[in-house]
């Protein structure tokens, strides 16, 4: 069985690869992905807690506070989580394009085809 | 104007709109056909996909669904639009990166073999029927009823209309039609619930209205009120849960990963000029979205509210109208048990009066005594929901035979042309098919739902997450993931569905999780064997693993789409 660390490889181009900019952009594009996975990991544990947790787990324990006449538990499963997930895409979108930027792998200069 | 006429007006008008849009927007080439040809802005692409999104079932069924269910109705609002966020974080970019036409040629791709791709496409198909026959049949609903003729010829008109636009127009039609439909169905929906939301509460907002006092002075909140008629009734409180924690757990997350494996949602994110469009895409519609979904649980507070109000000791000769108007369809029925002339709704055996749940949305209008266009609004925003995400399905099932299984399977030497005109019969077929289900609708329409997200769940979701998040993954774990993840979510659904119902109980239920929420535990049982199963054959070859480097960097996909 092989236990090669493939998830490294872009860091140890092969040898025939010479070219100086392009180990560059693969370490680039390795840290990206890097951050890539820490920025997914944190806005999928807000995810998960409002929706599995508040919204399932908590919810008749939550039930006992009182929000703008509702339920709070209540609200969040049936409310609230809803309007957070629309925001967690749109915090997405703005964050990971800095990140892009930063490491040069954006497609800010990219045109429609059309 | 009666109200009949006006249905027939806003219905006919709306049908005019769509054939003008796709007349307008003829598919030209294969790219046109399969994904508009790759350059829909993301607002416009979220829009579309909204609609998509939003069928029959979101627009007709679940708020009657939730009203009759409370708390417990939470599982489809969070797992419905829960999906939208693995979607946009874990799916959509990566496969507008990949940049090729279909779910199965990413699957085919990345798992170098022509076996990923044939099970890739048995799941879709599977999937995307399953679905189609349940729009079918809200089609029918809203013809029967409406527009007072056969659901046969409801079905026909229905199928004749997305055929001009579905087979001429494919991806391009679809798109611009399914934004006409986003704006016809929101405003359908939005219209009677702010109506009846200023007249239980006097708030016109309905997502605040179902927080506030009911007008009538008793200083209850609309919740407060319903939570006490029900137990009087002898129903669970509304906003207390029956399920068991385990139960809606499994069953939220079998919908939000099924939502975000759903081929005819995920083909939609091809259609945008690059990787960072189709997040922000992926944003638009579930804003869009989120419009109808937090107005939903309202209605369906407001319409349980409505409902015993108007109904409970009434007697059947007061009936009001919309009463004796849908028992003409069946969905309504009253049985005088006790002899007494008046309509008795509970929970027990003495409840004399059935209610289908499914005609909560459509009948809300009439129970709170709403002026005719308003009525025809409803009849023309069921028919845009059902319409819109019927294309949208037929549209993948075309592809994946023409692109998949024709294309690059079995005749891979076909021209352009020739592929353009096999997919333009492929979806004609598909129509066809879909008719069929809607005028003969198989007994088990109802009931295989759950089949479509929980399939989705188990084999299409892990299959593209892993090909995106892991190198390591190789075919053969791929394929033993995905044919796992299937069969044993299938099995689970068939025998308690179909085999054994009567043991369709929680005491029976492996873990306590219905069939409904099965598929998370195919999902998690796909993931955990296509790792195992990966570690004994050999890693992927290395144009595998550069392709997995590339399409996990946005830039270059504008480049990467003219391959």
């Amino acid at each position: 069985m092989s236990e090669q660390p493939y998830e490294h490889q872009s860091e140890n181009p092969s040898p025939h690869d010479h070219n100086d900019q392009k180990t560059l952009s693969q370490k680039n594009a390795a840290s990206y992905w890097q951050a890539n996975l820490r920025l997914l990991a944190k806005l999928l544990a807000i995810w998960f807690a409002l929706s599995f947790g508040c919204g399932i787990l908590l919810v008749d324990w939550l039930d006992q506070f009182t929000f703008f006449g509702f339920k709070l538990g209540f609200w969040i499963a049936q409310q609230g989580a809803i309007y957070v997930f629309v925001a967690l895409i749109f915090i997405y979108a703005w964050r990971i394009q800095i990140i892009e930027r930063q490491y040069g792998v954006d497609d800010d200069a990219e045109e429609s085809s059309v | 104007m009666s109200t009949q006429l006006l249905t027939y007006l806003f219905v006919g008008a709306s049908f005019a709109l769509y054939i003008g849009i796709a007349i307008w927007s003829r598919a030209g080439s294969t790219k046109d056909f399969y994904v508009a040809g790759g350059g829909v802005h993301p607002v416009v692409n979220g829009m579309a996909t909204a609609a998509d999104w939003m069928s029959a079932a979101s627009f007709i069924s679940m708020a009657g669904i939730i009203s009759f269910m409370g708390r417990d109705g939470s599982v489809y609002l969070l797992g419905w639009t829960g999906g939208y966020v693995l979607l946009a974080l874990l799916l959509a970019p990566y496969l507008r990166k990949f940049g090729r036409f279909t779910v199965p040629d990413f699957i085919g791709e990345r798992y170098y073999s022509k076996t990923a791709r044939i099970v890739a496409v048995i799941c879709l198909i599977f999937v995307s029927f399953t679905y189609v026959a349940g729009q079918m049949r809200g089609v029918g609903i809203v013809f029967s009823r409406f527009l007072e003729v056969e659901v046969e010829t409801g079905v026909i008109i229905g199928m004749a209309v997305v055929f001009m636009y579905a087979v001429l127009g494919g991806m391009k039609g679809i798109t611009y039609t399914q934004v006409a439909q986003y704006c016809v169905l929101i405003f359908a929906y939005m219209v009677p619930a702010i109506f009846i939301s200023i007249m239980i509460t006097g708030n016109p907002i309905p997502q605040l209205g179902f927080g506030s006092e009911v007008a009538d002075g008793s200083g209850l909140s609309v919740l407060e009120k319903l939570d006490g008629l029900l137990s009087d009734l002898g129903f669970g409180n509304y906003t207390e849960g029956s399920k068991s924690t385990i139960d809606v757990f499994a069953i939220t997350a079998a919908l939000m990963f099924g939502t975000a494996g759903l081929p005819h949602v995920l083909v939609r994110f091809f259609t945008v000029p690059k990787v960072s469009d189709a997040r922000k895409s992926a944003g638009y519609a579930l804003a869009f979205i989120a419009i109808l979904y937090t107005t939903a649980p309202a209605v369906a507070s407001f319409a349980r509210l409505n409902l015993v109000d108007t109904v409970h000791n009434t007697s059947y000769e007061q009936a009001p109208q919309w009463f004796s108007n849908w028992e003409n369809t069946g969905l309504v029925g009253w049985q005088d048990k006790n002899n007494d002339g008046l309509m008795q709704y509970s929970a027990g055996t003495d409840n004399e009066v059935t209610i289908d749940r499914d005609i909560m949305v459509l009948a809300n209008p009439e129970i709170a005594d709403l002026p005719g266009w308003v009525i025809a609004l409803v009849a023309a925003g069921g028919v845009a929901a059902a319409l819109s995400t019927a294309a949208g399905l037929l549209l993948v099932i075309s592809s994946s035979v023409s692109h998949d299984l024709l294309k690059q399977t079995l005749m891979p030497a076909i021209t352009e042309k020739q592929e353009l005109l096999f997919a333009r019969i492929a979806a004609a077929v598909a129509v066809c098919i879909a008719g069929l289900f809607g005028i003969y609708p198989p007994a088990f329409v109802a009931q295989v739902v759950a089949f479509a997200f929980g399939l989705a769940a188990a084999s299409l979701f892990p299959a593209i997450l892993l090909g995106i998040f892991s190198k390591r993954v190789n075919k053969e774990g791929a394929i033993a993931g995905m044919l796992l993840g299937l069969v044993f979510t299938f099995s689970y659904i068939v025998y308690f569905k179909f085999v054994s119902p009567e043991l369709n109980s929680a005491e029976h239920w492996w873990l306590g999780i219905s069939p409904e929420g099965i598929g998370f535990i195919g999902m998690l049982l796909n993931i955990g064997v296509a790792f195992g199963v990966s570690r004994f054959y050999a890693p992927p070859p290395a144009e595998v693993q550069n392709l997995v480097d590339n399409i996990r960097i946005p830039s270059g996909a504008a480049i990467a789409q003219s391959h």
